[in-house]
């Protein structure tokens, strides 16, 4: 159902983010290469800098050093053609759930009508057929963040920036919205970042997990997920699965970040 | 209508009717001058004899309040919109009207007067005063409120100042505009009974001001009436427009999430 646009690379060349009105280093010499059409996690602790990097690629926020390109054009300005989700779904109250959707096209131009036309084709895709007239305010927190993902989709973005979409659900919601964004990704294939901090998460979903450790935010580990697609839930009680967590879990209790025996 | 809101109509109905009815008892039992209370079958009576004539000063009233309320909602929301768009402003003209607002503003209505003359212009003017901060500090906060992932939304979208501005901070703003305007609305109408009693020949302001010149209690009791009235009516109109501009608003109040 794409209709063009190529899914994007991000290089993401030593970058530095440093705050130095509160005096604090929240990205130390970040580099990281994505594929086009890759779907990476970014897994650490709060506070480890991966939502600063998240937004510095967004274009939000700007490196205190180093250079962050997205399809080889150098980021100074949100890029064109960027989906983003955050973790509060960012809804407009006062819209419906179809003008929630036309929203980005408004913004940044193109054809109404054919974006009305994928945006219906979106909301089925995650089960909200019927819903288009709704406001925000009569879904529920799982539909409305389903809303949210369709919204960064509309307009065929080379790139979805995903900023702990989930963080916000229960536990059933959130591995119910996990099958949905993967389904989404296997028929799009978007090149998608993906924040988070739950582990199985990061695993579930990605090509690659690129573990943060704390303040300063620099990267820990990649892990490269050797899992066929599409996953099921139950891959989760699997081996391989399995393997890759205690792998991450390790590489936390090594920064102190979790401890068993005080 | 609901059936519930059928008996709220009903309990105030009844209530008021029994308030009425004690009044109108009360005087005659105790034998109260009609100069101090008149019951309230003579201000009925009162209002009834010269129907017409009240509701030409009646008119007039309402023609200042909303002419008044009009302007500030104008000038309000504008100054809110330069306000907010600019830190400059913000600093200079915003917190003057924070100051100013502390001002009595009905101890500035005789320089009106002076100013002004003794046409519908002064009376237009106190009304717009003492209406127009509600309106401008209400906005202010409404435009204010847009929380920080809907701008961010907004930027990563590489939206204009101007799309900003009306497709996301302006709808955002609109409960709070609404809650300023219904305060303001009142607001006006008392501007416009203080622009008469500084100087009208016309309006209920003025029909309180003569009435007790010549200690007619009744004509005055009939006036404060209609004012009631009209405050009322003002007041249910703009809820009225809230409700029919803010679906997304009233759904959020009347119905709980369907799923």
């Amino acid at each position: 159902m794409s209709v063009g646009h190529e899914a994007a690379g991000i290089r993401i060349d030593r970058v530095t983010r440093v705050f130095a009105d509160a005096g604090i280093t929240a990205l130390a010499e970040v580099s990281l290469d994505i594929r086009p059409g890759e779907f990476v996690s970014i897994l650490g602790p709060s506070g480890c800098g991966k939502s600063t990097l998240l937004r510095c690629v967004a274009g939000l926020d700007t490196p205190s050093s180093g250079v962050i390109s997205v399809a080889g054009v150098p980021v100074t300005a949100p890029p064109e053609h960027l989906g983003i989700v955050f973790q509060r779904d960012a809804l407009l109250e006062w819209r419906s759930v179809l003008d929630n959707l036309m929203l980005p096209i408004e913004f940044r131009g193109g054809d109404v009508a054919a974006a009305r036309g994928r945006a219906r084709s979106l909301l089925k895709m995650v089960g909200l057929e019927g819903f288009e007239g709704r406001y925000p305010a009569q879904l529920s927190g799982g539909m409305r963040q389903r809303v949210a993902i369709c919204r960064a989709l509309v307009d065929d973005p080379k790139l979805l920036l995903m900023d702990e979409p989930f963080g916000a659900l229960d536990a059933l919601t959130r591995d119910q919205l996990n099958i949905e964004l993967q389904r989404l990704w296997l028929a799009e294939h978007k090149t998608v970042l993906f924040v988070t901090h739950s582990i199985s998460e990061a695993v579930f979903l990605a090509d690659r997990v690129v573990v943060f450790s704390p303040r300063p935010g620099s990267i820990a580990d990649v892990i490269e997920v050797d899992i066929p697609r599409p996953r099921r839930l139950a891959v989760r009680t699997g081996e391989r699965f399995h393997g890759y967590s205690t792998r991450i879990r390790t590489l936390f209790e090594g920064m102190g970040l979790l401890k068993e025996d005080a | 209508m609901k059936t519930r809101d059928w008996q709220g109509i009903l309990v105030t109905a009844v209530s008021i009717a029994v308030l009425v009815l004690l009044w109108e008892f009360l005087v005659a039992w105790m034998h109260v001058k009609p100069i101090i209370l008149p019951p309230p079958s003579a201000v009925l009576r009162e209002l009834a004899s010269e129907f017409p004539w009240y509701m030409g000063h009646a008119w007039y009233t309402l023609l200042v309040t909303v002419g008044g309320f009009g302007l500030a909602v104008v000038v309000g929301v504008g100054l809110a919109v330069v306000i907010v768009e600019s830190a400059l402003l913000e600093k200079t003209i915003y917190t003057l009207i924070v100051g100013l607002n502390s001002v009595p503003k009905v101890a500035i209505a005789p320089l009106f007067v002076i100013w002004l003359g003794t046409g519908a212009e002064p009376k237009l003017a106190i009304a717009f005063l003492i209406a127009v901060f509600a309106i401008v500090i209400d906005t202010v906060l409404g435009l204010k409120s847009v929380p920080a992932d809907i701008l961010d939304l907004g930027r990563a979208l590489r939206g204009s100042r101007a799309k900003m501005l009306w497709r996301i901070r302006f709808p955002c703003a609109l409960p709070s505009m609404f809650a300023g305007m219904k305060v303001a609305i009142s607001l006006a109408l008392v501007g416009a009974i203080v622009g008469e009693f500084v100087s009208s020949q016309r309006g209920l302001g003025y029909v309180i001001l003569s009435a007790q010149g010549t200690f007619d209690t009744a004509r005055v009791f009939a006036a404060v009436l209609l004012l009631a009235i009209m405050g009322m009516l003002l007041f249910a109109a703009l809820a009225r427009i809230e409700r029919w501009a803010l679906p997304w608003h009233a759904s959020q109040q009347e119905h709980r999430p369907s799923a």
